[in-house]
């Protein structure tokens, strides 16, 4: 065990915990942020994705040791009143079916537009590909992301 | 308006009068602990009048509707609650929506599965509505010394034109509980809908776009604990020994025992279809822990039955095709016969791996067992049989068992089983403590219960003028006999035989989203394509015959037909009209229908020309007869997740076996379809006839495997025979 401190949604917290432990468990096991999402544990569907210092990140492969000063932000920071114009876009367009994917799907597509306001169709689906919805709601998504780039 | 018997139990209407006078908010504490939005805080009432089992009505006129079936994604959390809102005559807006837990004493069929909740929840949710709005009623009507006959409601408001009284439900809702619950209530006609058929979003939307806990996987409880479990690595294998101490020893492990989830003398439901006896329990403080210990522990086995490989299902399947049944399922006419005076003849083979489910929220669930109750929540498709589970394994009456559902991460029939939750309850009776039981993906995927691997044969022959003479179907699957004897074009065709075999696997299989017709419909489907092309017609038309035969001269007797033509032909004629059909557009188009879980699907898929090595999906159109479409926004994206289901899982997945183990146990070695696969466009079209509603959570996935296949086929000029069709040889990169 070995304490760190993170910087998680603009607050400063500290856990006490096995240094390999990925940062998706220490966020829903330790500090009860459970939007971040276990899919797989090997970053291969994206229900895990963070941002950290900004870019969409595997939270299920990422050790909290390895984080050190970077800033994560979660589904629960991404907006203060789940405002945020891809959280709006989303709520729109009814992307959800089960919705267990989604929030690592936005967290993918806010980190995308932060990047490229404009993307192209092409674009979207790169960035959009390594998070899988198994209800297949790719089309909702590719929409909403639109939707999010336009406003 | 229509006057209707009060059918629905009168069970619903007991009322605790407790609750009802004491103001309190009833709902669960587990939907407590979602915090609301500011604006739903303001609007809660002071206090709540519950006035039947289904929905409780505040002083402010707000109403909460209890959802009573599981939530899956299929989007019953919105649209049962808006059929009792209708007949209720409350504006959408005033509305909050609790899912209920099990309670059989108020609700039926909470059960998620079949697309059926719609379908059989229909006339239950509209009761529940129109009596409390009767009784909303009387009260007004004895508020004001008039009769209740000439008060007219509309969006939560009473009025009274002759007296020019008016008053809000919420002014009436205390005095409404102590009317008596009326014997006959009046519904609404269609025209008069205001709320079914209109666009409502998702009532969890904002939850699940901020990630707020819903899921059975976000339930974290004072004091508990996380256990996962070790089963078998091979079908046919059983524990044998391990030595744990090392591993008890482990950071934050609390224990790792050997158990038996399912002793022999359990009385099992058929829920409990893929239960595996033994397992090896691992108890700790945190996930991560449970899953350190879970590597580091080594557990020997024991081969107890054959280990069987996917060459195995394969040949034995393929043996299976030629060996007739002794009493075929169906038998029209003389297929011998019948061919042997074939102008043509066309035969075929098809055939389709298993499946996993692969819910992205993997199979866990809560349990905190104590020798004076069990209260179990979690992610649940079957809660009632899962209690009855309970009863017998954890020897305990009903009344003392507890079962709540939480918000799904996905179903597709792997959450109907639900022997997770008995393993949840049966450590932490072991343990003594709450338990959250969690599934790796490895134990998820690895684990059974999966979509049977199939195999058919057709032989259909044609007369000189490219009639369809004959048709024989004979098909074969692991622990399933995949043939549904009586659906088309049994009825269109004079001399018809439908054989079916099961294979019996030690493979555990399951009900996986539309079973068996996940395949058969690709199978049927495609094969009627080669067929209408051997007969040189139209494929679309050459259906379109078939089902004029099966209307105006029915082979048979139609009463046993699985299927209804006429509506089978019109969602067949809508495709065709909004598709352009009959226009030539260049493109590699492919058509199919299918009809399953009570509603008609029609399918026009077209493939992008000219470019990479695996045509991409231009547009899918489909036409749907569903009858009522209660939120046509959601019943659209059940639709188009249907075809984006079929189309990935027949174009990539798969799940082989050598020696009993499954070769894949992860999404690097489990394709799924990635958002860049998925089609550019789907358009939805509703036929409108005013039938009572039937669902979709399956429909539409099953004739998007035969709309692709027969449209890879214009594509590429050759037919796809084998699921997955991107392995299918020749391959089709390269």
């Amino acid at each position: 065990m070995a304490k760190f401190t993170l910087n998680i949604n603009g607050t400063k917290q500290e856990v006490d915990v096995d240094p390999s432990t990925p940062v998706l468990w220490v966020l829903r096991d330790h500090l009860n942020l459970v939007g971040t999402k276990y899919g797989c544990g090997i970053a291969q569907c994206g229900a895990c994705t963070i941002h950290l210092d900004g870019t969409a990140t595997r939270a299920c492969m990422l050790t909290v040791s390895s984080v050190g000063n970077q800033e994560i932000t979660t589904i629960e920071g991404l907006s203060k009143e789940g405002d945020h114009p891809v959280q709006k876009a989303w709520l729109e367009v009814d992307v959800p079916q089960c919705g267990y994917c989604q929030a690592g799907q936005i967290m993918t597509a806010s980190a995308l537009l932060d990047k490229n306001p404009n993307p192209t169709d092409e674009e979207i689906e790169m960035a959009m590909n390594g998070n899988i919805c198994r209800c297949g709601t790719y089309t909702r998504i590719k929409k909403a992301v639109k939707l999010a780039a336009k406003s | 308006m229509t006057l209707v018997k009060t059918k629905i139990g009168r069970r619903a209407f007991i009322r605790n009068t407790g609750l009802a006078s004491g103001g309190l908010v009833i709902g669960f504490s587990w939907l407590a602990s979602c915090k609301m939005t500011p604006e739903q805080v303001n609007s809660l009432p002071d206090e709540w009048f519950e006035l039947n089992g289904f929905l409780k009505v505040g002083d402010n006129g707000m109403v909460t509707i209890m959802s009573p079936n599981p939530e899956i994604g299929q989007n019953v959390k919105t649209s049962m609650p808006m059929i009792v809102a209708e007949e209720l005559d409350v504006a959408w807006k005033n509305v909050l929506v609790e899912q209920a837990p099990l309670n059989t004493d108020i609700f039926t069929r909470q059960l998620a599965g079949g697309s059926q909740s719609i379908r059989q929840g229909w006339e239950s949710l509209r009761m529940a509505g129109a009596t409390a709005r009767q009784m909303l009623k009387e009260a007004a009507a004895q508020a004001w010394g008039v009769s209740a006959d000439e008060i007219t409601t509309k969006d939560g408001i009473l009025t009274h034109e002759g007296s020019g009284n008016s008053a809000g439900y919420g002014e009436m809702a205390s005095a409404a509980t102590s009317i008596e619950v009326p014997e006959e209530v009046q519904l609404k006609d269609n025209g008069d809908f205001s709320i079914i058929g209109t666009d409502k979003k998702n009532v969890d939307g904002k939850k699940i776009v901020t990630g707020k806990p819903l899921f059975g996987l976000d339930v974290y409880k004072e004091g508990m604990l996380t256990a996962m479990i070790v089963h078998p690595p091979a079908f046919g294998m059983k524990f044998k020994s391990m030595n744990a101490e090392s591993v008890k020893s482990m950071p934050g492990i609390k224990d790792v025992f050997h158990f038996e989830a399912y002793p022999e003398d359990v009385e099992k439901q058929w829920s409990d279809g893929g239960a595996i006896p033994e397992l090896v329990a691992i108890v700790g403080n945190s996930t991560w822990e449970c899953m350190q210990a879970k590597k580091a522990l080594n557990v020997e086995w024991e081969e107890v039955s054959k280990l069987e490989s996917t060459s195995y299902h394969d040949e034995a399947l393929a043996s299976l095709l030629e060996k007739p049944q002794e009493e075929p399922a169906r038998k029209d006419g003389d297929v011998d016969a019948a061919f042997k005076k074939a102008a043509k003849i066309v035969e075929s083979t098809y055939s389709a791996p298993y499946l996993a489910h692969n819910t992205m929220e993997p199979m866990n669930f809560f349990a905190h067992v104590t020798p004076e109750k069990a209260e179990l929540l979690g992610p649940i498709q079957t809660p009632e049989f899962l209690e009855q589970t309970l009863v017998s394994r954890l020897g305990m009456p009903a009344e003392k068992i507890d079962v709540m559902m939480t918000r799904m991460g996905g179903g597709f029939g792997r959450r109907l089983y639900g022997t997770f939750a008995v393993e949840a309850a049966a450590i932490s009776q072991k343990m003594n403590a709450p338990v959250k039981l969690v599934y790796s993906r490895e134990d998820d995927m690895t684990q059974g219960t999966y979509r049977p691997s199939y195999k058919v044969k057709y032989k259909a022959g044609l007369d000189e003028n490219g009639n369809l003479i004959a048709w024989h179907v004979r098909g074969a699957g692991t622990n399933d006999d995949l043939i549904f004897e009586n659906r088309f074009p049994a009825g269109a065709v004079d001399n018809y035989l439908a054989e079916k075999h099961s294979l019996e696997t030690n493979v555990t299989t399951g009900a996986w989203r539309a079973p068996r017709s996940n395949f058969i419909a690709g199978a049927e489907q495609a094969f009627m394509d080669e067929v209408a092309e051997a007969a040189g017609k139209d494929p679309l038309e050459f259906r379109l015959e078939l089902f004029d035969r099966a209307i105006n001269n029915p082979v048979g007797d139609p009463e046993k037909n699985d299927y209804d033509p006429q509506r089978y032909a019109g969602v067949l004629k809508l495709v065709k009209e909004k598709s352009n059909w009959d226009a030539e557009t260049g493109e590699s188009r492919g058509v199919a229908a299918y009809y399953c879980h009570n509603s008609y699907v029609a399918q026009v898929l077209e493939l992008e020309n000219g470019g990479g090595d695996i045509p991409r999906v231009n547009k899918v159109t489909c036409a749907v007869d569903c009858g009522i479409v209660i939120n046509p926004l959601a019943a659209k994206n059940q639709i188009e997740g249907g075809i984006i289901d079929g189309i990935g899982h027949s174009m990539y997945s798969a799940l082989t076996f050598e020696e009993g183990k499954p070769e894949q146990s992860n999404f690097d070695t489990y394709r799924l379809m990635r958002n860049s696969e998925a089609p550019k466009n789907i358009e939805v079209f509703f036929v409108d006839n005013g039938i009572d509603p039937t669902g979709l959570g399956e429909p539409s996935l099953p004739p998007a495997i035969a709309a692709l296949s027969n449209a890879l086929y214009k594509a590429k000029g050759r037919r796809f025979y084998k699921q997955p069709f991107i392995n299918d040889k020749p391959p089709l990169v390269g």
